[in-house]
């Protein structure tokens, strides 16, 4: 039905449509690539893999993680390349750590890697939490949970805190609608959309527990560790360098002590406390600086941390130095 | 004299060709995304060519990446309405454009019986001239 029998004068009779989509079917290409190497230099996933292990501190698991589900995907275009059969695999994934561990800082590079390698064709990231998700009233949470996924699509839906999708002790909460809707897309699209939750550890275990069907259709559970010390002042280095700010002389030691002692005291949130710090040690600098108002400052002045800024913390608070 | 003898409803774009496949939906929907235009899904069984407003099929959808998206929705408008016509339309949200600047249908029913012409005479030789479908004798919903 549907199709006109008469051609426009001058053409060509219009071709069975069908037959130009047989056309496109997937055949091992002459110039497809044959090595790991090949398929690496098409895709630069390599310049995105060194740029994690070189922005990242620590986080080893998580790194090695990543790159075994690398090495899959490059493995795979090969097998896809020689006509073998190779099934989008189950990219869903969860990441599980204390706060200020990395999840979004990954999730974000996830998205660029899987999006070199071509198994999300847009690679942006969608970050949501449950406010986005989950409507107010009856009939309201279908329709905004697809308008999100219907954004995700070509692309990483990162859903932070998703244990807060499940309340238990509310047995009519909507939640449980956008679970549902979330697990159909996540088990038909799975070509369209790689979904990532994120949360603590142990309320995420018990987001799983209640929800069997979420757990096993996530392929890919990654548990973020803590940072040592040694790592929170490398990580602390790499944010100071970034705003062009440097550590005076004894202020790297001073910084380590801040941090042994921060790491014991309630509510650490390992990199973003490091974050917090040094902003409020800038601030004190500022006042410093602002305090002397004939002296002419250099950039020296104006870029160095000294112990003053970081000893009036509220952590060194019970010491007399 | 027969005008449109494949007795096919011609409008928007693309609407003197095979129909399109979804393959090649897809494609027209990725280019209206990269021109930045929201995509929205109608519906109608009153194809009259006076009728620009067809039923809408949820809300348009803005900020989307991927057809992906587009094609759900087209899907689920499918299943629901398959004897209606259905197109997918682009709207463009630029300041000063602000208007539809793609639209073609994507679903037709089985079969189209098309319009028949009224020719009513006036004052004088003068002939007036309605256009009506076959299939609107029916209500709405049995049409097709």
């Amino acid at each position: 039905m549907g199709a006109p029998d008469y051609s426009i004068p001058g053409s060509v009779a219009p071709r069975p449509v069908s037959e130009a989509v047989s056309d496109a079917a997937p055949q091992p290409a002459a110039g497809a690539a044959r090595t790991v190497a090949a398929v690496l230099a098409e895709s630069q996933v390599e310049a995105v893999l060194d740029e994690l292990e070189r922005d990242l501190v620590g986080l080893a698991p998580v790194k090695q993680r990543i790159r075994d589900i690398a090495a899959l995907l490059v493995i795979d275009k090969l097998r896809m390349n020689l006509g073998l059969q190779a099934e989008t695999p189950s990219l869903h994934m969860s990441f599980t750590g204390n706060p200020g561990t990395g999840k979004t800082t990954v999730a974000l590079r996830m998205a660029e890697i899987l999006h070199r390698l071509g198994y999300v064709r847009k690679g942006h990231l969608v970050a949501v939490t449950r406010d986005d998700l989950v409507g107010q009233y009856i009939g309201h949470t279908a329709p905004k949970t697809r308008e999100v996924l219907k954004k995700a699509m070509g692309g990483v839906l990162f859903i932070d805190e998703a244990y807060y999708l499940y309340r238990p002790e509310n047995e009519r909460d909507y939640g449980q609608e956008a679970i549902e809707i979330l697990l159909q897309v996540m088990e038909n699209q799975r070509d369209d959309l790689v979904v990532i939750l994120a949360g603590y550890k142990d309320r995420m275990d018990t987001f799983f527990k209640s929800n069997p069907g979420m757990s096993s259709r996530i392929a890919h559970h990654l548990d973020f560790p803590d940072y040592s010390v040694d790592e929170l002042q490398q990580i602390a280095q790499c944010m100071l360098q970034q705003r062009h700010y440097h550590f005076g002389a004894d202020a790297a030691a001073v910084f380590h002590q801040y941090l042994e002692r921060r790491i014991r005291q309630p509510h650490f949130a390992n990199a973003r406390s490091v974050r917090n710090a040094l902003d409020r040690a800038r601030l004190r600098q500022a006042s410093r600086l602002f305090a002397e108002r004939e002296r002419e400052l250099g950039q020296d002045d104006l870029t160095t941390l000294l112990p003053v800024d970081l000893l009036a913390s509220r952590v060194f608070a019970d010491t007399q130095l | 004299m027969m005008t449109n003898p494949t007795g096919r409803l011609t409008q928007g774009q693309f609407s003197f060709l095979p129909d399109l496949t979804d393959a090649e939906i897809n494609l027209q929907i990725e280019y209206g995304l990269r021109r930045g235009y929201a995509w929205s899904v109608e519906y109608t069984d009153d194809p009259h060519p006076r009728n620009t407003f067809w039923e809408m099929f949820g809300m348009p959808m803005f900020d989307l990446r991927d057809a992906a998206g587009v094609m759900l929705e087209l899907r689920n408008c499918r299943q629901t309405f398959p004897h209606h016509y259905i197109r997918l339309v682009a709207f463009d949200s630029t300041r000063g454009i602000e208007s539809i600047t793609m639209s073609f249908i994507v679903n037709r029913p089985p079969s189209e019986p098309g319009f028949g012409l009224q020719r009513q005479e006036g004052p004088g030789r003068t002939l007036r001239y309605t256009l009506t479908p076959y299939a609107t004798a029916r209500p709405e919903g049995e049409r097709y």
